[in-house]
């Protein structure tokens, strides 16, 4: 997440303190992203440096500080920004993604129980966010906001293991000898057979990935 | 040590339907108990056997083997006209599509599952417009279904399902005609029958934002539940993370 738009997005409605900012963006985001001081001020700073942000006042002295603007360079900046789309073409190097291609591979390793372990694990932190949203006032839409985009995140997690889980079955049931009907309605076996019988599926890739945040 | 049995429990409850090569074991040893209070969410995919579990612990079908105790009765010895009893005055179902009369208001359809078991018509509809109003439905009582949104006839069917002393509500994909708003709203308003009424309710979905409103989340596969969430210990952990260096 960009702390350096935020700053511009809030100076954007006013002048405004390094410390009055960073009770605001924390407010604005229902407390979910949490910043420190030494971040803001740091930001302010090269926000100024680029000629996003003008100051006045003097920070020497005790109990000084600099009151910030934001300037016409950065309010077309803010503009920007609010209009490009984050780069999401490239797919991130996600752990919980290569866990489970891992396990397809592993002698021995249940891949649906390593499935449902992440699965149990998201839809409990998913229980989690829901209790808050379900305490918070509903008027407080940015704490609402940012509750929906984290469970939405997470939700989109837990069908990738849902869809994981069913092709992994399928190709399973597929794979299965045809003397045996139950395979496909029985619980899987330890899966030592089915990942010999799956297509062997590569770990790595030549693929320029980012990592993520 | 409970001083009150669970108001649902399912003991290694098995169904199969079917014979020979067409036997399908929908349920496999199935043990399960929800307290008053609790709701409990069944997650699983197509043909886990969670549609099955819900119509069992709902007295709609009867297991192949294994008990179901509602209040920590069982229906096994009970006679046919005690459990139709039970179903009308405890149990309140919601369904996917509403399954409201298309005939009868917002306030007839509510009302009639009251008149059903004896209450005279006046009463029922008091009891009815007292259902909606808390619903936030006060101003549709008068409406057809065709002329309320689905969110609307939603949220009819579950004061259809909660009126008078009901104690456990069963829900079967309640949200899965909704868009996401309507469905947490549902889905809010079941929890909160549940907290506030001191109501039972047992929801099947597949829908994980759906299902992280319930207190608990039983995970079912092929007939079989295989894990289920652990409470947390506070959701405002989530809000004490350390603030970015």
């Amino acid at each position: 997440m960009s702390v350096r738009h935020a700053m511009l997005a809030l100076l954007s409605e006013g002048s405004s303190y390094g410390l009055h900012l960073r009770e605001e963006f924390e407010a604005r985001t229902g407390d979910v992203w949490p910043l420190n001081v030494g971040q803001v001020y740091t930001t302010l700073q090269r926000l100024e440096r680029d000629g996003l942000v003008a100051s006045e006042g003097d920070e020497d002295g005790p109990g000084a500080q600099k009151m910030f603007r934001i300037t016409q360079d950065g309010a077309r900046e803010l503009d920007t920004w609010l209009r490009t789309p984050p780069d999401l073409s490239s797919p991130p190097r996600d752990e919980l993604v290569m866990k489970v291609l891992i396990a397809l591979r592993v002698p021995g390793a249940s891949v649906s129980e390593v499935i449902q372990a992440h699965r149990r694990y998201l839809v409990e932190l998913m229980q989690q966010w829901t209790r808050i949203k379900e305490d918070a006032d509903p008027a407080d839409l940015s704490l609402g906001l940012a509750v929906d985009a984290e469970l939405f995140r997470l939700d989109a997690v837990v069908r990738w293991l849902d869809a994981a889980d069913a092709r992994i079955k399928r190709v399973t049931a597929d794979a299965a000898p045809a003397d045996t009907p139950a395979a496909a309605t029985t619980p899987a076996p330890p899966h030592t057979s089915v990942i010999e019988s799956l297509p062997r599926m590569p770990l790595t890739t030549n693929r320029k990935v980012r990592t993520r945040r | 040590m409970r001083n009150h049995p669970p108001l649902v429990e399912l003991r290694a409850v098995s169904k199969t339907y079917g014979q020979g090569h067409a036997e399908v074991h929908a349920l496999h040893d199935v043990s399960l108990v929800a307290d008053t209070g609790e709701m409990v969410a069944v997650m699983g995919p197509s043909g886990s056997g969670k549609s099955t579990l819900l119509t069992i612990a709902g007295t709609l079908e009867d297991p192949t083997s294994g008990q179901v105790l509602i209040g920590g009765q069982s229906l096994a010895s009970m006679p046919r006209s005690a459990k139709a009893r039970l179903r009308r005055q405890t149990i309140g179902y919601v369904f996917q599509d509403f399954n409201l009369l298309p005939g009868l208001t917002a306030a007839e359809n509510v009302s009639l599952p009251l008149e059903l078991d004896g209450m005279s018509a006046r009463k029922a509809r008091v009891a009815a417009l007292r259902a909606l109003d808390g619903l936030g439905l006060e101003n549709r009582a008068g409406h057809f279904p065709d002329q309320l949104s689905g969110g609307e006839r939603q949220r009819v069917a579950i004061a259809r399902a909660t009126v008078g002393q009901r104690k456990l509500v069963l829900a079967d994909e309640p949200s899965g005609a909704l868009d996401s708003v309507n469905g947490e709203a549902v889905m809010r308003l079941l929890h909160s029958a549940c907290k506030n009424n001191a109501m039972t309710a047992i929801v099947v979905t597949h829908d994980a934002q759906l299902a992280s409103w319930a207190d608990r989340i039983i995970f079912i596969r092929d007939g079989r539940i295989t894990d289920q969430t652990i409470p947390a210990v506070g959701p405002e952990s989530l809000l004490t993370v350390e603030p970015e260096k």
